[in-house]
């Protein structure tokens, strides 16, 4: 089965590359752009979904500062 | 007593590591994949990018069968310290509190740094006075050090944050200014700057960081100072 962990920083927690880029796209003129926030996206075929969670408590992320999401396809 | 220092794939400051310690004691180098820590007396866990820090820096490391062995040595109340990467590799472990994340204006930086000793007599400072200031070179770009607000109350109250950077000297953002902190117990310490880097005034600015390689010394030895 394929799976996408979708894994951001936890809210709260300062996210510099959101920053950059939100400071960068009105730079470009593209006006009305907040909150951003960039992540991590691990795409993989499990035979045990069940297994994912795990997984991302043990290694995906790190759950002190990440949060993550699990989308099975 | 002997120090031994763990050596990653992507290690890269295990040799200054391994000199440090020799100035101070015996030290052998102990390559990941080797479960016996070679009757060490206390374990560093050096800086460098180990396992080239995918995913995280220190995810995968943690996960070593050398670290697994660190990892027991601690909970029996064994001395581990860890320098930068190896900082990151302690919190991954959750031998630390805590994580490193980027640094804030996402930069690799590399600087002499003023450090403030905030608990000395601990096992790893106990060389040093409490308030004294400490030089040190720092080099990294994930050293931003973070704990939620419940966390770090209590790492403050129970005398966890034993190095601070000095005013104006915290130039990754961590949270409070930490830049080393120890486990409940005391026996396991992370700093994100390089003590190793600093044992002779001729090339490292300053011999401070010889300090926390003689506190360890007299922990294990049972000196105190």
């Amino acid at each position: 089965m394929r799976a996408r962990v979708l894994i951001r920083p936890k809210a709260g927690i300062l996210d510099p590359q959101g920053a950059a880029v939100e400071r960068a796209l009105p730079a470009l003129g593209f006006a009305g752009v907040g909150n951003v926030h960039i992540g991590r996206l691990i795409e993989l075929d499990v035979e045990d979904p069940a297994q994912l969670q795990p997984m991302c408590e043990k290694l995906l992320a790190n759950p002190l500062v990440e949060d993550y999401e699990i989308i099975l396809e | 007593m002997k120090f031994g220092v763990l050596q990653f794939p992507g290690s890269c400051d295990e040799v200054d590591a391994l000199e440090a310690a020799r100035r101070v004691g015996d030290a052998e180098l102990i390559w990941h994949g080797q479960r016996d820590l070679a009757g060490a007396d206390a374990i560093v866990v050096p800086g460098g990018f180990s396992y080239g820090d995918y995913l995280r820096a220190g995810a995968i490391a943690r996960f070593s069968p050398a670290m697994e062995s660190v990892i027991d040595f601690a909970r029996d109340g064994g001395l581990v310290l860890g320098i930068c990467n190896g900082f990151q590799v302690l919190c991954e472990a959750r031998l630390l509190p805590g994580a490193l994340l980027p640094n804030a204006n996402l930069r690799f930086t590399f600087r002499q740094v003023e450090l403030e000793v905030l608990s000395s007599g601990g096992s790893f400072t106990r060389a040093c006075a409490l308030d004294e200031r400490l030089s040190i070179p720092a080099k990294h770009a994930w050293g931003r050090y973070h704990a939620d607000p419940q966390t770090l109350a209590t790492m403050d109250r129970s005398g966890q944050i034993v190095l601070r950077y000095a005013p104006g000297q915290n130039f990754n953002g961590s949270l409070h200014d930490i830049a080393g902190v120890c486990n409940e117990a005391g026996n396991v310490f992370g700093l994100m700057p390089h003590p190793e880097h600093a044992v002779d005034e001729l090339v490292g600015g300053s011999a401070d960081g010889l300090k926390i390689f003689e506190s360890m010394r007299m922990s294990v030895e049972g000196v105190h100072a």
